[in-house]
């Protein structure tokens, strides 16, 4: 009862001077749109980075093996072995060199290309998918034959398809290394069919890009686990037979994707939990500055703490008008706030779209907790930073408070 | 039955600086219901301390007040608004009604503060305005008023919490002579009907409208009796060393 009019009349002082009200819940709107906006953000990227997680295969491991010399090398042939002792485990096992060879096609050469040598268990012929999730559009995959007699054949992304021959490339030629290659397969595009996109790729025997000096002194494999479940027990059974040829654990590093996708989450929280924390320190300056008025406010309206005080208002009535006239303006600055934070995260979602190529699937998304907790904040601090002013206020002596002019 | 308001021997001493200022030098006074009491005296004679000490805005250095019989002298601050919500109402000279609020507001904040619903608060305020005449002008601002009509707004939320006292301090003085005279019959009025009426004033033209006068010099009480006494009226300083002024 005596609430409602504290805050009846704390809109009404808010609302006989606009401006002032409007600079003193700067700090607050300030502070409560930046964290919503960064809260979107990251709630966005959280979103894109597992979408882009699922879409290459989130059942992905990745096999690296920095050989010691000091014994002798793991082969594919021991990733198949295992693949076939542990089929509940491993999928699908395949080498993947990176190779850095030059490319060519007639007098064009292709510096941004990416070259990739893998196996024919790299793609899965059922599934028309390869282990990066790309499947097939014309042609077809490495086979068995080629990679075990190293043919000179490859498969090309979309891209190359529309650059080098367009989008007849199936049967054509080009140079990697020096060396011509037949293309027996286009990809179905995958990204946007730019240079250096995922589009602008190239897969060949693993045997061949070996000898264009693909890894030197480094093996990749990229396996594949039956199921987002059993990847870290695939893990395990890679770690052992690795761990029984090196006797070794620095010798080579197994990467689940679901531990890449929880190593990146975690990351990301904490990236977002510094930028909160800064984005906080506005809306404390912005307390201050609710403090700074409620000081004036107590001054300027002493006579009227003291004609109350006259009529029977306690301590804790005049403590309580205050403190809800300071909690009222940080709240209504934090609802500004959070407004002006969705309507900026509505258009960054616009201008990465427009800006930044492939982020097509990114969106700044407001979440409901942090709308609440920004809310709750703000008027948090309106309480206790209108605390100290309205304790002076409920202080004051009613005879020197009636006869201030 | 004891009296309404009841001063033993009150002191108040103020420090300033090496000196002690005898505001109240041993004032011995009581009250009854339903008498219409003017302190007088001029500037500095300690008046505005008795009005303070009466009103509960203020405690006694030394001796006791009685209000309603409960000792209100040692009383804290939150205690002294209770009593001050419950048993006064105060009217004063510059009216004091808060300008954000509209009359029926400003009427209703003595109410407010007794903890009333809202829908209690809007009858005993309208009630109470009704008395001083200006129900019509509830939703008005202060500022929309003329001061006779805000200090009757004054007057009635000074009424609206049914007080036991009602405390008028100078309640005349930024009025014209004529609605100066409205407000002092008003005060009579309410007198006549039962209301225990305290008026502080320095005018003996006012304060011959009570019913008694308690005339205070240096802290003292100098003079205690019937209004229309001559003797009242008599400044003694005043007509021996201050002639003229």
């Amino acid at each position: 009862m005596k609430m409602g009019q504290s805050f009846r009349l704390a809109i009404k002082s808010l609302l006989t001077s606009k401006m002032r009200a409007l600079l003193t819940m700067l700090g607050i709107i300030i502070g409560v749109a930046a964290v919503i906006i960064i809260v979107s953000l990251g709630n966005g990227m959280e979103q894109y980075m597992n979408a882009q997680f699922e879409q290459v295969g989130v059942n992905l491991i990745q096999v690296m093996v920095f050989p010691t010399g000091t014994s002798r090398e793991v082969e594919a042939d021991d990733f198949y072995d295992l693949a076939e002792k542990y089929p509940q485990y491993l999928d699908s096992v395949s080498p993947y060199l990176s190779a850095t060879a030059a490319v060519r096609q007639g007098a064009d050469e292709y510096e941004r290309t990416s070259v990739y040598g893998v196996s024919e268990t790299f793609y899965n012929g059922e599934k028309n998918q390869t282990v990066n999730g790309e499947s097939v559009a014309q042609g077809r995959f490495l086979s068995y034959v080629d990679v075990e007699r190293e043919q000179k054949v490859c498969v090309i992304g979309a891209y190359l398809d529309q650059a080098m021959f367009q989008g007849k490339g199936l049967g054509g030629t080009l140079t990697i290394g020096g060396s011509p290659y037949t293309v027996i397969g286009v990809l179905k595009e995958k990204a946007d069919s730019t240079e250096g996109s995922g589009d602008d790729v190239i897969y060949l025997p693993y045997g061949l890009a070996g000898q264009l000096g693909a890894g030197v002194g480094m093996q990749n494999y990229l396996v594949t686990s039956t199921s987002q479940e059993t990847s870290s027990a695939a893990k395990g059974v890679i770690e052992r037979m690795l761990y029984r040829i090196y006797q070794d654990e620095g010798a080579y590093m197994v990467m689940t994707m679901a531990e890449m996708m929880e190593m990146m989450d975690s990351m990301l929280g904490v990236l977002m939990t510094i930028l909160v924390i800064i984005a906080a320190i506005s809306l404390v300056v912005g307390g201050i500055g609710i403090m700074n008025i409620m000081l004036v406010s107590v001054t300027e309206r002493t006579r009227e703490i003291g004609i109350r005080k006259s009529l029977g208002a306690k301590g804790r009535d005049i403590r309580g008008q205050f403190i809800i006239e300071a909690a009222t303006t940080s709240a209504i600055g934090g609802i500004i706030g959070i407004l002006l934070g969705i309507l900026l995260a509505n258009l960054f979602t616009v201008l990465a779209g427009v800006l930044v190529s492939g982020a097509e699937g990114f969106a700044a998304i407001p979440t409901p907790g942090g709308i609440a907790v920004s809310f709750g904040v703000s008027v948090g601090i309106g309480v206790l930073f209108g605390y100290l002013p309205a304790n002076k206020a409920a202080k004051l002596n009613p005879i020197d408070a009636l006869r201030y002019e | 039955m004891g009296h309404l308001i009841e001063l033993r021997d009150v002191y108040k001493i103020y420090q300033m600086g090496d000196e002690a200022v005898h505001a109240l030098d041993g004032v011995t006074l009581t009250v009854d219901e339903g008498e219409f009491v003017a302190i007088v005296g001029q500037s500095g004679c300690g008046k505005s301390t008795a009005m303070n000490i009466i009103g509960c805005l203020d405690v006694p250095t030394c001796g006791s007040y009685h209000l309603g019989g409960v000792d209100v002298s040692t009383m804290d601050d939150d205690q002294q608004a209770e009593i001050r919500n419950k048993m006064l109402g105060f009217i004063f000279q510059q009216y004091n009604l808060i300008p954000k609020l509209n009359v029926l507001e400003n009427v209703e904040l003595p109410l407010l503060y007794a903890g009333l619903s809202s829908s209690q608060r809007r009858a005993r305020a309208m009630a109470a305005l009704e008395r001083v005449g200006l129900a019509a002008k509830h939703r008005n601002l202060p500022s929309q008023l003329s001061g006779g009509q805000q200090q009757r707004v004054s007057i009635a939320r000074a009424l609206a919490g049914n007080p036991s006292v009602i405390l008028a301090d100078e309640p005349t003085g930024a009025l014209d002579s004529r609605t100066g005279r409205e407000v002092l019959s008003f005060l009579q009025k309410l007198n006549a009907e039962g209301n225990t009426v305290v008026l502080i004033t320095h005018d003996n033209t006012i304060a011959v409208k009570a019913r008694r006068i308690v005339r205070l010099q240096d802290g003292k009480i100098i003079y205690d009796g019937d209004a229309r006494d001559p003797k009242a009226l008599v400044q003694p300083a005043e007509e021996e060393g201050e002639v003229g002024v």
